[in-house]
């Protein structure tokens, strides 16, 4: 067990960790925020997405050592303290259905709309494809990111 | 909370803290069969949902039934808030403790009588306490956005202010009171939207995964890969020796109607120090009498079973359907394999036992089930038990058994802090209650106009029934099949023969239609192809004609209105654009069902280097009454979406008498790249609902199917499809 300082949400955070320990279960277990979700622990379904340094990342592939230094932004984080405008977006759109994939598929958006603000179709097929929703909102998600591409550009 | 009862059947008025409390019990919520143990109806908790209002004029409404993605948590208060006439602005929705069982799509279809009657009751009640206060009659009085208005003074009064009075206001009797008619409703129709979306994009909201308690430790469990094997001896010293974990001890397999593997439980700080720990046991597994099931095995069982008579046949009077005078024959075998529900919050239940009394917080579909079933593993009284039902990360069907909550039981019987059961992907895949496997021979005859003039489906797979049926009293009885076809077809006979397996199996979205569907309306196709008529037009055709030896209506389903069905056909022709052409390798299938609603759907299709890809979906319904269209659509669109995942990607395969798929690498699922663009349209309706939930679930298959046979003339009929099928 090692202790690591995190910054995570513009917030600093002491933990306690073996330093294999994945973010994600940093996050959950040891600072008690649930919003970033466990769905397979093998980078396979993006449950778990947040940004490391403005990068979308699995932090159930991120070792907690690894994360020491780099600004961590979670879906709690995302709006910094009022609802970001991908969320906006996604309530627009009226997206979720049961809602448990939402927050990485929202993070995986954020960081999409981050780096290129008019995404093709195809652009948001790469970005979201490693996300997985099996209620079948991906018809929905696609038309919340232009939404919000859209919003983020008037 | 107090309640007294009033000498009203099936409502009662209480007052609780300066709040008005009305409850309401019904019998609206979904069971499967006979639940051993479960009570009625807990005691304490006479009510399936009930009604607070505040005197600063707001209101709570409180329901039994559970959120799973499916809208409940609005869609149901919209019925009892519309009849009430609250201000929906002001109401809160809350998830009861002591949740109903939820599913077989009916919430709104079982409850939209009974709710909208509680609600009349409340704006009657609150329209005679204010028109009493008044000195005026009731009939005088309106009511709008929780305030009663006297329009010929002027005078009004919030449901807040009125709240001491209508205490001394009988209810009026639920079954007879005055209900709105449609054109006044200000909110069932009304696209309205989801109460629980702007929580689930904040990462607020609260899944059962998500339960945090002071204190609270995390377990996992070691569970035989092999179906029904359990440890034969096993050295928990180096999972001892992990970091944060706590205890490893075994905990026992329990059998009929619990079905948990059982297996070595390690309990840490943390889930990550307990899957660590878990990695850290020595196990010796006893494989148990499953070890040498394999879906080859299965699928030779099957393939003899369809040469053979069957066990079970619908009837065995008159001529033998294959045996009547046709110009045409087609005869083809379908195949389907094991499904996982795969829902994206794995299994878990987090227990707190202490004293003699047991809290729980649990993402189920049937919290009354938990709630037994752990007090039964305890050995306490049901009494004793408290269910919270958070927010399910998807339930499919999934989350109506009671297996995880066992095994959390067993464990929190060695702990005493708050404890977490933890179910990794691995064990939510390789220990799911899977969608059944099996084969059906399909034979059909056509006489010299194109009519079907008889029709077999003999169906060969591992019943839900028998997994489910006490040991040795399993009995088939044809529930496993479909219905009689839609279409008027004189001679049909229906057949069925179980698979003996150890493949543990439940209901999955939709149950047995998800794999009868696929086939009847493919099948159906194939007879269209042969008549050398349109497939639309075929079965347009084949609805229109008279009825014959239909069976004898069900006094407890609504009858099949054909009209309806051509009505949705013909609009889903249209806008889908049938008869007009498409590019090269492309294609269009249609398909109809009149199973959970009336639903037509045209595919559209691009099968390139043998790759399928669904373009656009193009969907027609008439559900009746459509209460909330937002919603109803996100539940089309999630059937349509769980089905293309099912017939296109998914398939869990037997070796060794376990499951092979994993995880999401090897349980491959549909993507967002490969979704398609999809068109909803409803029929405007007011006839009584029809449930959503599955109700596309048995037509995009076959519309898919359909499509891709027009495309490149090939007809896959094995799931999941791939263009270079073989049957054997």
């Amino acid at each position: 067990m090692s202790q690591f300082a995190l910054m995570v949400n513009g917030q600093p955070r002491i933990v306690d960790a073996d330093s294999a320990m994945p973010l994600l279960w940093v996050l959950r277990d040891l600072l008690q925020m649930t919003g970033t979700k466990y769905g397979c622990g093998i980078g396979m379904c993006g449950a778990c997405t947040v940004h490391l340094d403005g990068e979308a990342v699995r932090s159930c592939q991120t070792a907690v050592a690894d994360a020491r230094g780099k600004r961590i932004i979670t879906i709690e984080g995302l709006g910094e303290g009022e609802t970001h405008f991908v969320q906006d977006a996604w309530i627009a759109e009226q997206v979720p259905q049961c809602g448990y994939c939402q927050p990485g598929q929202i993070m995986s958006a954020a960081a999409l709309l981050q780096n290129n603000p008019k995404p093709t179709d195809a652009q948001i097929d790469d970005a979201m494809t490693g996300n997985i929703c099996r209620c079948g909102t991906y018809f929905r998600i696609r038309k919340a990111i232009h939404r919000a591409a859209l919003e983020m550009r008037t | 909370m107090t309640l007294s009862r009033r000498a009203f059947l099936g409502s009662a008025a209480a007052a609780a803290g300066g709040a008005l409390v009305i409850g309401f019990s019904y019998r609206g919520h979904f069971r499967f069969g006979k639940q051993p143990q479960a009570q009625e109806k807990p005691p304490e908790n006479p009510f399936d949902a009930w009604i607070r209002i505040k005197p600063d004029n707001s209101s709570d409404l409180v329901f039994a039934q559970s959120e799973m993605g499916q809208g409940v948590y609005t869609a149901l208060p919209m019925l009892l808030a519309d009849e009430a006439d609250l201000d929906w602005d002001r109401v809160t929705i809350v998830q009861s403790d002591f949740s109903r069982g939820t599913g077989g799509s009916g919430s709104v279809r079982s409850n939209y009588d009974n709710l909208r009657r509680a609600g009349a009751v409340v704006r009657s009640t609150m329209i005679a306490a204010a028109a009493h206060r008044w000195g005026v009659t009731s009939a005088e009085c309106t009511a709008n956005k929780s305030v009663v208005l006297h329009d010929a003074s002027g005078r009004r009064a919030t449901y807040g202010e009125l709240v001491d009075d209508v205490r001394r206001i009988p209810l009026p009797d639920a079954k007879t009171v005055k209900l709105k008619e449609p054109g006044q409703y200000t909110l069932i129709g009304h696209d309205t939207p989801h109460r629980d979306i702007p929580d689930k994009c904040t990462g607020a909201a609260r899944f059962g995964l998500d339960v945090r308690l002071p204190g609270m430790v995390y377990a996992v469990i070691a569970r035989c890969p092999t179906f029904g094997g359990s440890p034969a001896k096993f050295d928990a010293t180096r999972a001892l020796a992990t970091p944060g974990v706590l205890q490893a001890f075994e905990i026992p397999a329990r059998g009929y109607r619990i079905f948990s593997a059982g297996g070595v439980a390690v309990v840490a700080t943390s889930t990550w120090a307990a899957m660590q720990g878990r990695k850290a046991l020595d196990i010796t597994w006893n494989h148990g009498p499953h070890n040498a099931e394999s879906t080859d095995g299965l699928r030779a069982q099957m393939r003899q079973a369809l040469d053979k008579p069957p066990v079970w046949s619908s009837d065995s009077t008159g001529p033998d359907p294959d045996a009547v005078a046709g110009v045409k024959r087609i005869d083809s075998i379908y195949e389907f394999q094991f499904l996982s529900h795969a829902c994206m919050e794995p299994m878990n239940v987090t227990l707190h036992a202490h004293d003699g009394k047991c809290e729980v917080w649990c993402p189920s579909q049937a919290a009354d089930w938990t709630r037994s079933s752990i007090a039964a593993e305890l050995g306490i009284a049901e009494t004793n038990v408290t269910v919270h039902t958070t927010f399910m990360g998807g339930g499919f069907g999934r989350r109506y058994t009671a297996d995880f909550q066992t095994e959390a039981a067993q464990i929190a019987k060695h702990v005493s802090t708050p404890v977490q059961l933890v179910w990794t992907r691995e064990d939510d895949m390789t220990h799911d209650f899977y969608r059944p496997a099996g084969m059906r021979h399909m034979r059909g005859a056509l006489d010299a106009q194109g009519n079907v003039v008889a029709w077999t489906d003999h169906v060969a797979d591992t019943a839900i029934g028998d997994y489910w049926s006490e040991p040795g009293k399993y009995k088939p009885d044809g529930g496993e099949l479909p219905g009689r076809p839609v279409y008027p077809i004189p001679r049909v006979r229906m057949k069925y023969s179980p698979i003996q397996s150890g493949v543990p199996r439940a209901w999955w979205r939709s149950v047995g239609n998800s794999q009868n569907g696929a086939a009847v309306e493919s099948f159906v196709d194939e007879l269209a192809h042969a008549a050398n008529q349109d497939p639309y037009q075929f079965r347009r055709r084949l609805l229109l004609l008279p009825p014959v030896n239909e069976d004898k209506p069900n006094p407890e389903e609504r009858p099949v209105d054909r009209n309806r069905l051509v009505s949705v056909l013909d609009l889903a022709a249209q806008k889908g654009n049938w008869g007009k052409q498409l590019g090269p390798n492309r294609g269009r299938g249609i398909a109809c069902t009149a199973v959970y609603a009336y639903l037509a759907q045209v595919a559209e299709v691009t099968v390139e280097h043998d790759n399928i890809r669904v373009d656009r979906l193009v969907t027609v319904i008439d559900c009746g009454q459509v209460v909330n269209p937002n919603g109803a659509r996100s539940q089309l669109e999630g059937g349509m979406m769980f089905t293309l995942s099912s017939i296109l990607k998914e398939q869990i395969t037997i070796r060794n008498g376990a499951a092979e798929q994993q995880n999401f690498d090897d349980y491959s699922v549909l993507r967002l790249s490969e979704a398609p663009v999809l068109e909803t349209y409803f029929i405007e309706s007011h006839a009584d609902p029809h449930g959503l939930g599955e109700a596309a679930v048995g037509l995009t298959g076959p519309a898919v199917a359909n499509a891709i046979f027009a495309a490149t003339g090939k007809r896959l009929r094995r799931m999941p499809f791939r263009m270079d099928e073989v049957t054997s």
